[in-house]
């Protein structure tokens, strides 16, 4: 039976194919879990396979370069806004995230310039993985194709 | 393993980077999304170019 929620999505005269579709409810958990643990699975899973990859790489590469140039990893904190925000974004990454946090990645390096940009590369890389995190679970709900 | 980028490859990288994810996660089709994804790295690059000049010219 059509799910009248999902079908609004569609527009009015379009046949829905079966990429388009939406997919099961347990989809539209999955998806968002899987994609946040490592980055574009989410996408990989509903058949988007191209997309994932290139998810997967852009947020590899800039997680992985930001640690290249000793950018450092937050860790959770209660102290200045901007570490807490360092954290929560850091978050983002999923499992690699904590990968490297379990393999200790990430002491950063107060001598480098450089190393300031591989910590907001390293944020950026969290921040992006959630908005693909999010995009995972409008395909999911069938808002996008 | 670390290693060096000057300022303006750090940038090209993560320009790159995060012109891939707006491109697939803003847009619905593929052509909309190249499309996109080419618009967000030229304003990147572009901007890092005169945010450098508008430097340049304050020193100077």
């Amino acid at each position: 039976m059509a799910n009248p929620q999902n079908s609004a999505a569609l527009p009015r005269n379009a046949a829905p194919s079966s990429k388009a579709a939406p997919q099961t409810n347990s989809m539209t958990i999955i998806a968002p879990i899987a994609g946040w643990l490592l980055p574009g699975l989410g996408h990989m899973i509903q058949r988007r396979y191209i997309r994932g990859v290139l998810l997967m790489a852009a947020i590899f590469t800039m997680f992985f370069a930001g640690l290249g140039m000793q950018g450092k990893i937050y860790s959770f904190n209660t102290g200045d806004l901007l570490d807490i925000l360092g954290f929560v974004g850091d978050l983002g990454a999923g499992l690699l995230y904590i990968v490297a946090r379990v393999m200790d990645w990430g002491v950063g390096n107060i001598h480098r310039a450089v190393a300031d940009y591989g910590t907001k590369f390293i944020v950026v890389a969290g921040l992006l993985n959630i908005i693909a995190t999010v995009d995972a679970y409008h395909i999911a709900i069938g808002k996008k194709e | 393993m670390t290693f060096e980028l000057s300022h303006f490859n750090a940038a090209l990288v993560f320009a790159l980077c995060a012109s891939v994810v707006f491109g697939i996660t803003q847009r619905n089709t593929t052509r909309d999304m190249l499309r996109y994804g080419a618009y967000c790295f030229a304003m990147f690059i572009g901007g890092v170019i005169i945010a450098s000049w508008a430097m340049w010219i304050i020193k100077h």
